[in-house]
């Protein structure tokens, strides 16, 4: 750990896209067992910042320190290996396959040991750790057998959230986890994000609803035209600042009107 | 339960087994309805044809069907696999011409032994399948375009092959053996034991494994009638067999192919990927798959059974001629998985499918060759069947996406 307790430290990093400065020199810290918000309007930096994060992009200059240690994060494998899950907005799962194929899929548990070209799936023991994870997380499924194309959206995000989770991961960044769920699922999804936090993993949460960042988040990060707007503890902040930051308006003059 | 509530709905409550006699109707309905559905298709077909001539149902017509279904079986086998990953394969006929032309030639004109020949023409399917695999995922071409071009350049190579004459007859017992040898009662028998006992073992093993470990089992009546359906399936077609020619060599060779690639499609890392990247491609990638390596081994499967086909139609044939791996045998071999629920749409099937389709498609072109249609009524037939599978999928694959997202 650092010298404050960080998971991850990202120090003055930056992006450019040919003329086009993504990121601008941006500081983000993350704490095990705390959920960050990360917000911005469209084009703020916030995909090229979690891209930076998951290895997606390699950025031009700027430091990255992974529990004390200061790393370099060259692509999404280099990521996982460190510990740094990342579940996207379109989840990419199989609808075809069920719950437990899916949680393992290109990590899959074999029976025997090594050495025979063509080993058998050891699925009993993928679904009784499948079992596990899911009761850990409070995960409700019909089935851990059901198809995934079956299941509605938030369950569906639930069990691209726990597969993230299989790695081991010190830190887990979720793109609009809450996009075009309903209210039932979206509280879900929000429950399952405090588990997260409950199991000491540092939780990153891209979203476009204030109002799921303030139910969930303990700070938020607002960023900008590629810069850091300000970060607020989500416990003595209004919306108005948070919006404020956003719009890049001074508190007093924001307008009113909500993020979609 | 499709919106589960966090409060009610622990996952446990929802795999409880089922207890109501109706319940486990419903559930063998889902599990099983798709070969059930073409298991009565095929009784349907059957009865049909058998009233319109009582030599349809003959043990001497039955073992002849059996008979016609191994090429397309096997090279159905094959197909299953590209179907998989959402592909199509339509070289595969004139891949089987070309194959049974090689292993022709090599053991006939260049006198080597049958077994390597045979082995060189597997070999020069698997060589195709990795070439069309190649080009289909460095080249990003649709699939059907480097098969189609696949097609008539093996339908060349054919006629290159087999050079002025046309037609290599063959009569190297090595080869012709394969479609032409018939185990007595007695095999067949111990043939019909083993399949039943290993069935069941299997079956009920696996099942005794899952109880124990407390994971989801299938309720055991449900495991009962299934084993009861495969051994009457096994006896009595044994007793047919054994009331004419007895167990065919060609049909064990098709099973034993069928069994194994359903084994590596459902048991295996690899089966587990190769319906991943046929269910989302994109999925599969990001969970570290190498796609286009699967892509490439499902075309080399693929083209390997195509030629294993083809051997196994130039030793009933007893040659190999310029019309070899033609006619309808590609769409009969695309077509049998495809009406017995392998979706064309990549993701969704199983091995079985080509055997049970093939049958399908084996018993309508032999009921109608016994009654003698007109070649005009056959083609329209065929076609009208083949149209009917592919409207089911479609049909199949609308309802699911309509349903999928709750």
């Amino acid at each position: 750990m650092s010298e404050n307790g960080e998971v991850l430290s990202i120090k003055g990093i930056s992006k450019h896209f040919g003329p086009v400065h993504a990121l601008d020199g941006v500081d983000l810290d993350v704490r095990p067992g705390e959920v960050l918000a990360l917000v911005g309007d469209n084009g703020a930096g916030k995909s090229t910042l979690v891209k930076s994060i998951s290895g997606i992009h390699t950025v031009d200059s700027g430091e990255f320190i992974f529990e004390g240690q200061e790393v370099s994060i060259g692509s999404p494998a280099a990521a996982t290996e460190l510990g740094i899950a990342t579940v996207y907005q379109d989840l990419a799962l199989c609808d075809n396959l069920d719950v437990v194929a899916n949680l393992f899929l290109g990590q899959e548990e074999l029976v025997g040991g090594a050495g025979t070209a063509i080993r058998a799936l050891d699925e009993i023991a993928m679904e009784q750790r499948s079992h596990e994870l899911l009761e850990q997380l409070s995960v409700t499924i019909p089935s851990v057998r059901s198809e995934v194309g079956t299941l509605s959206g938030g369950q569906r995000q639930q069990v691209a959230v726990a597969r993230s989770l299989l790695g081991e991961p010190k830190v887990v960044m979720l793109d609009e986890p809450t996009a075009a769920l309903g209210v039932v699922q979206t509280k879900q999804v929000l429950d399952l994000i405090r588990r997260l936090r409950e199991r000491n993993l540092g939780v990153i949460v891209i979203s476009h609803n204030l109002a799921d960042v303030f139910a969930v988040a303990d700070r938020i990060f607002v960023l900008r035209l590629g810069r850091r707007a300000g970060i607020f503890d989500t416990s003595n902040t209004s919306e108005e600042q948070v919006v404020g930051a956003i719009t890049g308006a001074s508190t007093d003059t924001a307008e009113r009107e909500r993020q979609p | 339960m499709k919106v589960g509530d966090p409060d009610v709905a622990a996952p446990e409550a929802a795999e409880a087994e089922p207890t109501s006699p109706r319940d486990l109707l419903r559930r063998f309905l889902q599990g099983d309805l798709a070969s059930l559905r073409v298991i009565l298709a095929i009784a349907v077909i059957w009865i049909i044809f058998d009233l319109q001539n009582e030599r349809f149902l003959s043990a001497a017509n039955l073992t002849n069907l059996f008979l016609q279904i191994t090429a397309v079986g096997l090279i159905a086998v094959g197909v299953v696999m590209v179907l998989l990953i959402g592909e199509i394969d339509l070289s595969v006929g004139a891949t089987s011409g070309l194959a049974a032309a090689v292993m022709a030639v090599l053991n006939v004109k260049n006198g080597w032994d049958p077994a390597l020949a045979i082995v060189a023409g597997v070999a020069t399917g698997a060589a195709i399948g990795l070439l069309q695999g190649m080009l289909f995922t460095r080249f990003r071409i649709p699939s059907f375009v480097v098969t189609l071009a696949g097609l008539l350049t093996w339908q060349g190579a054919l006629l290159l092959v087999l050079g002025k004459t046309g037609t290599v007859n063959l009569s190297n017992s090595g080869i012709t053996d394969l479609a032409n040898t018939f185990y007595g009662p007695a095999v067949g028998w111990i043939f019909a034991a083993v399949t039943i006992a290993a069935f069941a073992l299997v079956t009920l093993g696996g099942h005794r494994r899952r109880v124990a470990a407390g994971v989801t089992a299938e309720p055991t009546p449900l495991l009962l009638i299934r084993i009861a359906m495969i051994a009457v399936v096994v006896i009595v077609a044994v007793a047919i067999l054994n009331s004419d020619r007895g167990l065919p060599l060609a049909l064990l060779i098709l099973l034993a192919f069928v069994i194994g690639f359903q084994a590596l499609t459902t048991r295996t890392v690899f089966g587990r990927h190769l319906f991943a990247v046929g269910g989302s491609a994109e999925a599969a990638r990001r969970a570290g798959i190498g796609v286009d390596k699967i892509r490439v081994i499902a075309f080399v499967l693929c083209s390997s059974m195509a030629a294993v086909g083809g051997i196994l139609a130039a030793s009933r044939l007893l040659a190999v001629n310029q019309s070899s791996g033609g006619s309808n045998l590609l769409l009969e071999a695309i077509a049998a998985p495809v009406i017995a629920g392998t979706s064309l749409f990549g993701g969704r099937g199983s091995v079985w499918s080509a055997l049970l389709g093939a049958t399908v498609i084996g018993s309508i072109s032999n009921g109608m060759n016994l009654l003698a249609l007109e070649s005009s009524v056959k083609f329209m037939i065929t076609g009208g069947v083949l149209l009917a599978a592919v409207i089911i999928d479609a049909v199949a694959r609308s309802r699911r996406q309509a349903e999928g997202r709750v």
